[in-house]
């Protein structure tokens, strides 16, 4: 109890900088994932093609890969945004692929009928997605959204060998100086996670409420 | 189709610099000494010492990214420095030869688990005496000391001692006392990374201002890029390496500290020293004098 009472500030400053680095990546991931998602259905070729690749590259390639080619990769070649940026780069590009997906799903789920209908009233493409469908697709994709934040919040820790004093940073800090509270320390530092997790998944509970069709 | 040829160059040279940057954890200069293995030593019946002797093997817990201290290069099949060569005059006395020892990576965060499950016999791995470590494994020695200090760019004169680090990026690895000191006493933001060549990467790049760790360790990376990169000198703390063994072997301690005063006394200490941290320029230091043993 000891290790955790001593250090609760430096673990607290540390769950600080994982929520920076979650909102950071989690807003990229949300607005890249979208255009990728929506781009995946347009009815242009190239952009069909250019958004499956990009799925095919991010989703597929490890996060920790990702990020040894962030850093070790881009500075030498003059691309150096500093170490929170960069983190926040990959996380975001990586979890995008994913949002994109769960977008796509939510957008095939939308009854044909409903594009026909808006492009029968003559809607373009983008009216259509962004009156007809989307409003819709958000609903159907609130669950496996959720999940996807969940797994970026998981992720986030990686960031602790890359130069970010986030969550994990402080525990193996608190391990170094309290190593015979490490049960109590993980114990602690897992009940913070979970805070986190069990946040977004209320979030989402709250959100399918309110968009649920009456 | 000009354009996307210069785009794929671009990307292919990319990963060729990714996958150099991942295969050069750095070199080593040390080399690997020799030490007269003891026939058929005699330890007290039931020891630990007699079961290892017995045996015939033990198992070595050290560093695998140090250079100088405990190193081990793609392609080496022992480690080298100061800490296996400390391992194999201990190894020596209990009539285990060098082949015979097991070498196992030990990183700062598992060493004493890998100690209290018996993953490894002994851990040399820069451990340094902590009151709060010796509460849950022993500790015997110190067998070396030195002082946190910090490497910098070598065209960086802003850093000159720790008062100068308030605000400055500091690199060390996450979980090591130095990242804390730097902290906490001197107000600098820590840069954790998982190895210390991370670290020195990241320096060389100019992403962090500086790298902190032991003093002797530092001065092993600097001999590496002698024109980029200098060592401050400017100790500011006090590390005692000692050797972790087993809490369930307390007579280990008497027999550690016998063998590393023989060590100091002989001169097997100072060639082990002038083999590996020598290499780079370090004067052989005093010997320290030991901590007693718990009775």
């Amino acid at each position: 109890m000891e290790g955790l009472a001593a250090n609760a500030d430096l673990i607290v400053r540390g769950f600080w900088e994982t929520l920076k680095l979650l909102a950071a990546s989690g807003a990229l991931a949300l607005v890249l994932g979208t255009l990728v998602g929506i781009a995946r259905v347009s009815p242009i070729g190239i952009m069909r093609s250019s958004a499956a690749l990009w799925v095919t590259t991010f989703r597929n390639v490890p996060l920790l890969i990702l990020l040894f080619f962030t850093y070790y990769a881009l500075p030498p070649i003059g691309i150096d945004f500093g170490f929170f940026v960069m983190v926040t780069m990959a996380m975001g590009l990586y979890t995008s692929a994913f949002v994109a997906e769960a977008i796509r799903s939510g957008i095939n789920g939308v009854g044909v009928g409903q594009a026909e209908a808006a492009r029968s009233i003559g809607m373009p493409f983008s009216l259509t997605m962004s009156q007809v469908v989307l409003p819709q697709a958000f609903r159907l994709v609130v669950p496996p959204m959720a999940s996807v934040f969940i797994a970026l919040t998981k992720n986030t820790s990686l960031a602790a060998g890359f130069g970010i004093a986030e969550a994990t940073f402080r525990l193996s800090g608190s391990l170094r100086d309290f190593p015979g509270d490490r049960v109590v320390l993980f114990l602690g530092i897992a009940v913070g996670y979970i805070i986190i997790v069990e946040t977004i998944s209320l979030g989402a509970t709250l959100l399918e409420r309110r968009w649920r069709v009456a | 189709m000009k354009f996307r040829t210069t785009r794929w160059a671009a990307v292919a040279a990319a990963t060729v610099l990714t996958l150099a940057a991942c295969g050069d954890a750095g070199s080593d200069s040390s080399e690997s000494g020799e030490y007269d293995v003891v026939e058929n030593p005699e330890f007290p019946e039931g020891s630990r010492m007699a079961e290892l002797a017995e045996q015939g093997t033990i198992t070595i817990g050290v560093k695998y990214d140090q250079p100088g201290i405990g190193f081990r290069g793609a392609g080496q099949d022992a480690p080298t420095g100061i800490d296996p060569e400390v391992g194999k005059i201990i190894a020596a006395e209990l009539g285990i030869a060098a082949d015979d020892i097991e070498w196992v990576e030990t990183i700062s965060d598992n060493r004493e688990p890998f100690l209290q499950n018996g993953t490894v016999d002994l851990v040399i791995a820069s451990y340094s005496i902590t009151d709060e470590r010796r509460e849950l494994v022993g500790q015997a020695g110190p067998y070396y000391v030195t002082g946190q200090d910090l490497l910098v760019a070598a065209d960086d004169d802003s850093i000159n001692g720790p008062d100068d680090l308030e605000g400055k990026r500091v690199c060390s690895v996450r979980g090591s006392t130095s990242i804390a000191t730097v902290e906490e006493e001197y107000g600098a933001t820590p840069a954790g990374f998982d190895t210390y060549s991370e670290c020195n990467d990241q320096l060389l790049n100019g992403s962090v201002d500086a790298v902190t760790t032991d003093g002797a360790i530092l001065l092993g990376y600097a001999a590496e890029n002698p024109d980029e990169l200098r060592v401050v000198g400017e100790p500011f703390s006090e590390e005692r390496y000692g050797i972790g063994y087993s809490p369930d072997a307390p007579e280990m301690c008497e027999f550690l500290n016998e063998t590393l005063e023989q060590a100091f006394s002989d001169g097997r200490f100072e060639q082990a020293f002038d083999l590996t941290l020598g290499q780079s320029g370090n004067e052989v230091p005093e010997a320290p004098e030991l901590d007693a043993c718990p009775s």
